[in-house]
């Protein structure tokens, strides 16, 4: 295999496919679906978020930049930071694990583990949080009594609220990559070993980069979801104003509490931050490529 | 011997996808696995290349026993039938990952990256990623990226089984000639006879699960081994105890001595050959014989016509060619 110069003629008449154009129906039809999508969109989405932003800034800058500089929110915005900081890793870490053991293993229980995935979803938070407080109450829990005399405050404390959090999280990651896994089949990374690589060689090489959509995706909404979980963190942290407050928290307190500026500022806060996301995931998305297989 | 495989069974579940098959690939040589779908015949390839493990028997890769290692320390290239291309990498990471894990200098990956890619005939099109490029091209890369890290052995699984039928031909001529420089000992598996027949040197026919018979192209098609060797390989009409190929079928006056009485029931012109569907007044029974053009315009045959077939060269079923393979 040493001489490769070659003058084999290069065989024609196989050239690369086109763009598909997409079927096209009516132009009215076009129109009409176009303008109940958007329509929709203004209704539900775009009209309150605007709103909201008018009557943050309804009263000027200055209640705005106060709301956004007390001690209060300043706390439930490193709680929250701290709330995302955690479980978007441990989820997307473990998520991208247990799709892989879900798509490429065979074992028994294996539905079992499909379900488990799921579950979260289905669960309603408020359900969760009690889960939490049955196990890791200070009073009558089934370990928290034992971590009290650790030292180790769960509930009414940042780790009970990571655990929720980190459970009401748990499926988007996994749930996005495992039709991107089953899709991919693994002709990919049969290649790859047989080319010598290691499994782990091979699952940076090649599985992660060909599932990395999948996984961005997953993270958006994990970190939504961190962002915005509500009624599981309320149950297990107490809601004490600046010791076991997040943003979400926060908004409501402030709203309870007679201060609409500080709950319609914390409010564009927290969607500023999730629009943020969103930014920053289109931009670790793939240059257009192309998918044909 | 390039490859040997030996007493090798595997079972799918209750399905059983090799029973006791052994084979020989000689080294250089370039070999077909030929048989329809479900016969086995990928399983084997998969198991010669440690992408499936054998539930019993061995595999020797030049001599060596490869039965227990691990893929990528068997020195195979493999090729898949839909490519397997890396999507995320360019044509040139594509061809160059085998070297890249082998940690090859940068340099040295580039150099024999572009030798490999004039070799497949893909220069220029090294910064593109795999969705730019055609069919043909991707099995190409794929093939170029299976041999850069210099295997002792290359196996390609239907590699143009997912072509259209013009790139699919152009690809077997250039695949066969390409193993004229290379002289890797290559197994490729097919389920065309065609396409078995056109580029390799040797062909194990496999059936349900077992070796049929292991020949030259022509030995199989003059000395099939078994019933099915004789109806996979090649066209065959069969006849009440014996079979005859199309084309010893022989068109001739029914007058003559050894010629029968038969209806010509339909004309099939395909071009490069005509498809002569007959009927035999003795008995009713179909036939087909095939002509090349210039004969057909001799005899000038029209459907309906009456004319005579000489049928002395067709064989007995239980010939000693047929006993030798069946008695297996």
């Amino acid at each position: 295999m040493s001489a490769l110069t070659s003058t084999l003629p290069v065989p024609a008449g196989d050239v690369p496919v086109g763009k598909k154009r997409p079927i096209e129906g009516s132009r009215g039809a076009r129109l009409g679906l176009r303008a109940v999508a958007l329509a929709y969109l203004a209704l539900l989405v775009l009209g309150p978020v605007v709103l909201m932003t008018l009557s943050t800034f309804a009263e000027g800058i200055a209640p705005v930049v106060e709301a956004l500089t007390t001690p209060a929110f300043t706390h439930a915005l490193w709680l929250t930071f701290l709330m995302v900081a955690v479980a978007v890793p441990l989820n997307t870490v473990f998520g991208v694990a247990c799709a892989l053991v879900v798509v490429r293993h065979e074992f028994r229980g294996k539905g079992l583990v499909d379900a488990l995935l799921t579950l979260p979803l289905g669960v309603s938070p408020v359900v969760v949080g009690l889960a939490l407080i049955i196990l890791y109450s200070p009073l009558g829990g089934w370990f928290g009594p034992w971590l009290r005399e650790q030292g180790i405050m769960v509930i009414f404390a940042p780790p009970g609220m990571i655990l929720a959090t980190v459970f009401v999280s748990l499926p988007f990651v996994a749930r996005e990559v495992i039709p991107v896994l089953r899709e991919i089949g693994t002709d990919q990374e049969q290649a790859a070993r047989i080319l010598g690589a290691s499994g782990w060689q091979t699952f940076w090489l090649v599985t992660l980069p060909a599932i990395r959509v999948g996984v961005a995706y997953g993270v958006v909404l994990t970190t939504a979801r961190a962002l915005g979980e509500y009624g599981a963190v309320a149950i297990v942290s107490g809601k004490l104003a600046g010791r076991t407050e997040t943003l979400t928290l926060h908004v409501e307190e402030r709203w309870l509490g007679f201060d609409p500026v500080a709950a319609y500022a914390t409010s564009v806060v927290l969607a500023l931050m999730a629009v943020l996301v969103l930014v920053l995931m289109r931009r670790l998305e793939p240059k257009e490529i192309g998918d044909s297989g | 011997m390039g490859i040997v495989v030996r007493n090798v069974g595997k079972r799918f579940g209750a399905y059983t996808a090799l029973e006791d098959v052994s084979i020989e690939v000689p080294d250089g040589s370039l070999t077909a696995l030929l048989g329809p779908s479900g016969s086995g015949k990928s399983t084997l390839l998969r198991i010669v290349a440690g992408l499936e493990t054998p539930d019993r028997g061995s595999v020797l890769i030049e001599g060596r026993d490869a039965t227990n290692l691990p893929p990528q320390e068997r020195g195979v290239g493999f090729v898949f039938q839909h490519y397997a291309a890396f999507k995320h990498m360019t044509v040139r990471d594509n061809v160059g990952f085998g070297l890249r894990i082998r940690k090859a200098p940068k340099a040295q990956v580039r150099t024999r990256v572009d030798e490999l890619l004039g070799l497949v005939q893909l220069d220029g099109l090294a910064e593109r990623y795999p969705s730019q490029l055609s069919g043909g091209q991707r099995q190409r890369m794929a093939l170029a990226r299976a041999l850069a890290v210099e295997p002792r052995v290359l196996l390609l699984d239907e590699p143009f089984g997912a072509l259209d039928a013009r790139v699919r031909e152009e690809l077997r001529d250039w695949l066969r000639r390409l193993h004229e420089q290379v002289h890797v000992t290559t197994v490729l598996v097919t389920h065309d006879q065609e396409e078995a027949m056109e580029v390799s040197s040797r062909i194990v026919v496999m059936n349900h699960a077992r070796v049929e018979q292991v020949g030259a192209p022509a030995d199989l098609y003059e000395r099939p081994a078994s019933d099915f060797v004789m109806g996979f390989v090649g066209k065959v009409n069969r006849l009440p105890g014996a079979y005859i190929r199309p084309h010893e079928v022989r068109i001739c006056d029914p007058r003559e001595p050894g010629c029968e009485a038969a209806e010509v029931e339909r004309l099939l012109a395909l071009g490069f050959e005509t498809r002569v569907e007959l009927r035999r007044r003795r008995d009713g029974q179909r036939l087909w014989a095939q002509l090349a053009p210039d004969e057909l315009a001799r005899l000038g045959l029209e459907p309906g016509q009456e004319v005579g077939i000489d049928l002395a060269r067709a064989r007995r079923i239980g010939d000693e060619a047929l006993l030798a393979g069946t008695a297996a």
